[in-house]
């Protein structure tokens, strides 16, 4: 896996983009009483097994994560991604992220946002663990195993 | 109109997660660097988005009911388990491999990367498999550690 390019440390607009996410958490709660993970929507969008039921909204919530950046980019504005190219590893990290948020009800949005801000315990451990695994794992790819 | 207003609630998120540089992996990992090209920024957005949903949270229940929906459905379970656990140390360790959560990895999808287009599916896929474990219960029956099998 590559080593770290600096990126810009860019204090309001990621708190600007924060209050975005959160309000569309708001709307979520405002307008279907549901909890906005990612994850959990899409598992309910997928009608997997143990899923919410409502289908309808979830489909158009994750047309709107995917029209974003085209919206952004036809008002003139820039998309920055830089999206590893290791593809072995990006088919690992894909599995593990889905069967872990799968498995622990959760990612970083239903634990993250939503779970800190309704102040669950459940959600904190979560979280707690998820970043604590993060961290790790770049320590381990960049700097044991990277050289960097 | 429930799909209406699913739309823009996810439009906003997304544009969110772009305007905030969650969206690109790069930046994420760097936060998770400490070590190398550390980069804050990621804080401030899960600040700023666990302030906005905390207080956004108590204005909107002081309502009955949501909009367009009968009751409020919000998580019950109070159990810290072992699949809770497992599940987000897998999930941890995925995002410290790519740099993408599962928000990202969708606002992703129309530029089109190669490492994106590997990820998207894999998640997926990687979410049915985890339904079906959690379906199944055979991480609560092997542990030791076993309290009430909620959830």
């Amino acid at each position: 896996m590559e080593t770290g390019i600096e990126t810009a440390f860019t204090p309001w607009a990621s708190l600007g983009g924060g209050v975005l996410i959160g309000l569309s958490a708001v709307m979520v709660m405002a307008l279907f009483g549901r909890i906005a993970g990612i994850a959990g929507i899409a598992q309910g969008a997928m009608a997997l097994p143990g899923a919410a039921k409502d289908r309808d909204w979830r489909w158009a919530f994750l047309a709107g994560l995917i029209v974003a950046p085209l919206a952004v980019m036809a008002l003139g504005g820039a998309v920055a991604q830089a999206v590893p190219d290791n593809l072995g590893g990006m088919a690992l990290a894909g599995l593990l992220v889905g069967t872990g948020t799968a498995l622990g009800s959760g990612c970083t949005s239903g634990h993250g946002v939503c779970g800190l801000a309704r102040l669950s315990g459940r959600s904190l451990a979560a979280v707690a663990t998820f970043m604590a695994a993060g961290f790790a794992t770049v320590f381990v790819l960049r700097h044991i195993l990277g050289g960097a | 109109m429930r799909a209406l207003w699913g739309l823009l609630s996810g439009l906003v998120f997304g544009l969110g997660l772009v305007i905030s540089g969650m969206a690109d992996p790069a930046k994420v990992l760097n936060f998770l660097d400490l070590a190398g090209t550390w980069d804050p920024s990621l804080a401030f957005v899960m600040g700023g988005a666990t302030l906005t949903a905390f207080i956004g949270y108590r204005l909107v229940w002081r309502r009955k009911a949501p909009v367009l929906d009968q009751s409020f459905d919000i998580p019950r379970s109070r159990t810290i388990d072992r699949p809770l656990l497992v599940g987000a140390a897998l999930f941890g360790i995925g995002w410290g491999i790519g740099g993408f959560c599962p928000g990202p990895a969708f606002t992703a999808l129309p530029l089109m990367a190669p490492g994106t287009l590997v990820f998207l599916p894999a998640m997926l896929a990687g979410l049915w498999l985890g339904a079906r474990i959690k379906a199944g219960g055979s991480l609560q029956d092997r542990g030791k550690i076993r309290r009430s099998a909620a959830s």
